[in-house]
């Protein structure tokens, strides 16, 4: 009986999957003697081409940018969005009346669609009317932000550096989690720990970036004509996202919270502990594993959002192009299906990356 | 000295649990203000429209704006509705099978079998999208409702399996077992069992897969196209472009959110239950 769902799913996930990475290695939409879009197209393989272009040449920049915006929406993204789904949480558990109302007011822009939220967004950022325009109504000064429109850009940085600043980063985590281990005298896993971090440094020093990391065709015209960092016209984008997305925050914590037996707020409280300790010193560590999950749901959602964009700044807006928005436009619309198979196959790669670990870890708990 | 302390506390408490009421007014309010800011552009005569007063009250209410976006969705509504009754329909009927075939029989490399299942609810479609571009033109299933009715029954599956067996894993097994050793074989087992007591079930995926398929959009930009788009298709075109007359996208995005907002609105316990089911352990 499951067989159907078995096959139906084994072609339409685990072999299309297979056919878009093979797809990523092909010519499919570069060559102009083979039409695209023609039911006998033929496909030369090209190896890892496709790839190399997306990473070097002067014309994929856009590709690059979709990458760095994922990265700076995704950070916003998840700390906006827990933060306020934890505060509502933590307000919400003080006995409130009305509390079930007040979840659903909280709760129901997740019963919306990503375009209709986009489009009602779109309106409140017009940089002449809308959210500028709120201060007007208390005799105010309107504010003065562009929001989707603006140009500017945040947190510039060179490309070529991202290999440093990536190699940084885990020497950091891995440092501090060795002085973590080691401050428990646990000294095994200190030591890996340790080991770990001076490996990622060698691979630094070894140049060993330098071969998968490779270097910009133009790299003086990639600053000046898609320079990297934080576009500013994310910020509308990254705040319509956290107001739709918050309350489901909200409802697992609040899941995670029904889940801590009464006893041990009550204990905690006999013990002398205020309300604020019994949150920083009991709840919060008892809600970890569900903040684990909500980094994992709104990091899935940063790597494929594509609708919120499209409806928000269109889908040919260079500042706030995402990877889910270029397959649309380079395979759907400009029919170069290898390429936007390679920009497919790096989300899918990312998005594996984070969602392996968790589902592995969910199962073995599950045993 | 006592009863100044006393007092003292519960002049504490009083000042903090206004505050509280106070900020969580203030944060509901500013959740509201989109929802305000698009029903009151939506009534508002087109010609009085613009961006200065858009926290003003219309003078009049001009209703002929919905009439409009109706008009522009034209078959699109027509559309989703026909997607979205179908694919959720089949895959709760599906998805409730497989639930019962996952938790209440024993079948070789089931440990294998379900996470493989329940990954394809984590894929990013746009891994997907190209292959099942082509395979849809060559079905000759591309471009129309049909189509896509058969995409979302697939690729709900993983979802509606998951909360079907974890709903069924509470049916008793001596249940089940008492009506085998009756001679019930395993249709008579789910049509006279499973089936009557899925209920609860049913209502939770029916909502979950009706407000996911409602509100889709990547499939639906990229499989269907002209008069077979859903209506979520349509709200873009309707918002797309620059001179854009801004009552008309307002109207359109209310009437493509109301029906999952009603639901929502009578059935919220059910929703959250389908929200929680793919991202808490079960």
């Amino acid at each position: 009986m499951l067989m159907p769902t078995f096959i139906l799913l084994g072609i339409f996930v685990y072999y299309f999957l297979g056919k878009t990475i093979y797809f990523s290695t092909t010519d499919w939409g570069e060559n102009p003697a083979q039409p695209a879009l023609s039911e006998t197209v033929i496909r030369t393989h090209v190896g890892f081409q496709n790839y190399e272009n997306l990473m070097t040449d002067i014309i994929q920049a856009m590709f690059r940018n979709s990458l760095v915006n994922t990265f700076f929406f995704f950070v916003f993204f998840v700390i906006g969005s827990i933060a306020v789904g934890l505060l509502l949480t933590i307000i919400l558990d003080q006995n409130i009346v009305g509390e079930t109302f007040f979840r659903t007011i909280f709760l129901s822009p997740m019963a919306l669609s990503f375009v209709v939220t986009g489009t009602i967004w779109r309106w409140l950022l017009q940089p002449d009317g809308g959210l500028n325009y709120l201060p007007t109504i208390f005799g105010f000064e309107p504010f003065r932000f562009n929001w989707l429109n603006s140009h500017e850009i945040w947190f510039q940085f060179a490309w070529g550096d991202v290999p440093q600043y990536l190699t940084f980063t885990g020497f950091a985590i891995l440092a501090f989690l060795a002085v973590r281990h080691a401050l428990r005298q646990d000294w095994y896993s200190a030591g890996f720990m340790s080991a770990l971090a001076i490996i990622v440094v060698l691979i630094f020093a070894a140049g060993i970036w330098d071969r998968i990391w490779l270097p910009l065709d133009l790299p003086e015209a990639e600053m000046s004509m898609a320079p990297k960092g934080f576009n500013a016209a994310l910020v509308g984008i990254i705040i319509a996202a956290i107001w739709q997305m918050s309350g489901y925050m909200m409802a697992i914590f609040t899941a995670g919270l029904r889940g801590i037996p009464e006893d041990l707020r009550e204990a905690a409280q006999v013990d002398g502990c205020g309300k604020i300790k019994v949150y920083t010193h009991i709840i919060l560590p008892q809600l970890r594993p569900f903040v684990v999950s909500t980094i994992i749901i709104l990091g899935h959602t940063s790597l494929k959002i594509f609708d919120l964009v499209f409806a928000m700044s269109g889908p040919d807006n260079a500042r706030t192009v995402v990877p889910g928005i270029l397959v649309y436009t380079k395979g759907f619309r400009q029919n170069s299906f290898a390429q936007a198979s390679a920009i497919a196959t790096i989300v899918l790669l990312l998005v594996v990356i984070i969602i392996v670990p968790y589902l592995y870890m969910q199962l073995r708990s599950h045993d | 000295m006592t009863e100044m302390q006393y007092s003292g506390a519960k002049f504490r408490q009083y000042t903090i649990r206004t505050a509280l009421y106070v900020s969580l007014i203030v944060g509901m309010l500013i959740f509201l203000l989109p929802i305000f800011v698009v029903v009151n552009t939506s009534i508002k005569d087109p010609a009085t429209i613009n961006l200065a007063t858009t926290w003003h009250l219309p003078q009049q209410i001009y209703w002929q704006s919905y009439a409009e976006a109706i008009e522009e969705f034209g078959p699109r509504i027509w559309n989703s509705v026909t997607l979205v009754t179908n694919a959720t329909l089949l895959s709760a009927i599906i998805g409730s099978l497989n639930g019962y075939v996952l938790s209440k029989w024993r079948i070789s490399g089931e440990r294998v079998l379900f996470p493989l299942i329940l990954l394809g609810m984590f894929i990013p479609y746009q891994g997907i999208l190209i292959p099942l571009f082509e395979f849809m033109r060559d079905m000759q299933l591309y471009g129309g409702i049909p189509g896509l009715i058969i995409i979302h029954t697939i690729y709900g599956l993983p979802i509606t399996t998951l909360i079907f067996r974890n709903f069924y894993i509470e049916i008793p097994d001596e249940m089940l077992e008492a009506a085998a050793i009756d001679g019930a074989g395993f249709w008579d087992i789910y049509t006279q069992i499973v089936f009557p007591l899925s209920v609860s079930g049913f209502v939770v995926v029916i909502i979950w897969q009706f407000t996911q398929i409602w509100n889709e959009f990547l499939f639906a930009v990229t499989m269907t196209t002209g008069a077979s788009e859903p209506i979520t298709v349509g709200l873009a075109h309707l918002a797309g472009g620059e001179a854009v007359k801004w009552n008309l996208p307002m109207a359109g995005a209310v009437v493509a959110a109301l029906p999952p907002i009603i639901v929502y609105m009578i059935l919220s316990r059910y929703f959250i239950q389908g929200l929680l089911a793919g991202s808490i352990k079960a």
